[in-house]
């Protein structure tokens, strides 16, 4: 598993954000970007590459789903990885998600072994 | 109200933080609130709809809040700040997510509302429904903390 990949973690949260970056260095990862909704993950896709997308769900402006929706449609980053990490685990709200395309899901609350188990699932 | 209602929160609030500040908490026998007053300094709200509406409080007393936040980020935080209150309101999400999980398993679905966080000493909770207000008060090694739940029934 490559540590230099390129990490976008989407979490209107900054707690969060900061949860799953501590997590993500302990795990070897560095670089790593952050936003804090759709609409802000979208103007950091524009800029530059990413080899993974880290969203929640719940969020202003733009949730995580309608994000994973619009990445899937657009041919530069629909191949992109997408962990969705959120507290809605209802039934209804996975088979959304896997419709969606989303690569794997984390519920609420995790531990950094789930995170690193999910991760060696979606990028090897 | 039922302990169908009130189980999956206690469950929640002591799985929630566990896993993510490794913090024990132990709860104690829940009893009726009549007033407004909030137990704790920092105060978490969450709406729910669905089967019935409410709302969801988790108020923490400044002791529990900072041994909770210092072990969640891995550094230790000696004041109430922005932070905190961010955390709140993602910890009560974490338990609000949780215990409608378990409710639905029940059969009672429940969505729910992006949370609101109040801080400062003696606030008010406002509860946005009629229903009695269920108060589970947890200890902690640092402190003391509680949930509010108050749902239409």
């Amino acid at each position: 598993m490559s540590t230099s990949l390129k990490i976008l973690v989407v979490d209107d949260f900054a707690t969060m954000r900061r949860i799953m970056k501590n997590i993500l260095k302990q795990l070897g990862y560095t670089n790593i970007t952050e936003a804090d909704d759709g609409t802000t993950a979208l103007e950091e896709l524009k800029k530059g590459h990413f080899d993974l997308i880290i969203s929640d769900w719940n969020m202003p402006k733009m949730t995580g789903l309608d994000l994973l929706k619009l990445v899937r449609s657009d041919s530069q980053y629909k191949d992109i990885p997408f962990l969705m990490v959120t507290a809605e685990a209802q039934k209804q709200n996975v088979i959304e998600a896997v419709q969606a395309g989303v690569s794997n899901y984390v519920v609420k609350p995790f531990t950094a072994e789930a995170i690193a188990d999910k991760l060696s699932k979606i990028i090897g | 109200m039922d302990a169908n209602i009130i189980n999956p929160f206690i469950h929640a609030t002591s799985n929630v933080l566990e896993v993510m500040a490794f913090v024990s908490c132990k709860a104690g026998p829940p009893y009726l609130k009549k007033d407004d007053r909030a137990i704790g300094d920092v105060t978490g709200i969450i709406g729910l709809t669905g089967e019935t509406n409410g709302t969801i409080a988790l108020t923490f007393d400044e002791g529990s809040i900072l041994r909770v936040v210092s072990n969640m980020f891995g550094e230790e935080i000696s004041e109430l700040s922005h932070e905190i209150s961010d955390a709140v309101g993602e910890i009560i999400n974490m338990i609000s997510g949780q215990a409608r999980r378990e409710m639905e398993e029940n059969g009672r679905v429940f969505q729910a509302s992006i949370p609101s966080v109040v801080s400062g000493r003696g606030h008010a909770i406002t509860h946005y429904s009629d229903g009695p207000k269920v108060v589970i008060p947890f200890t902690t090694e640092g402190g003391e903390f509680a949930i509010e739940v108050c749902l239409e029934f």
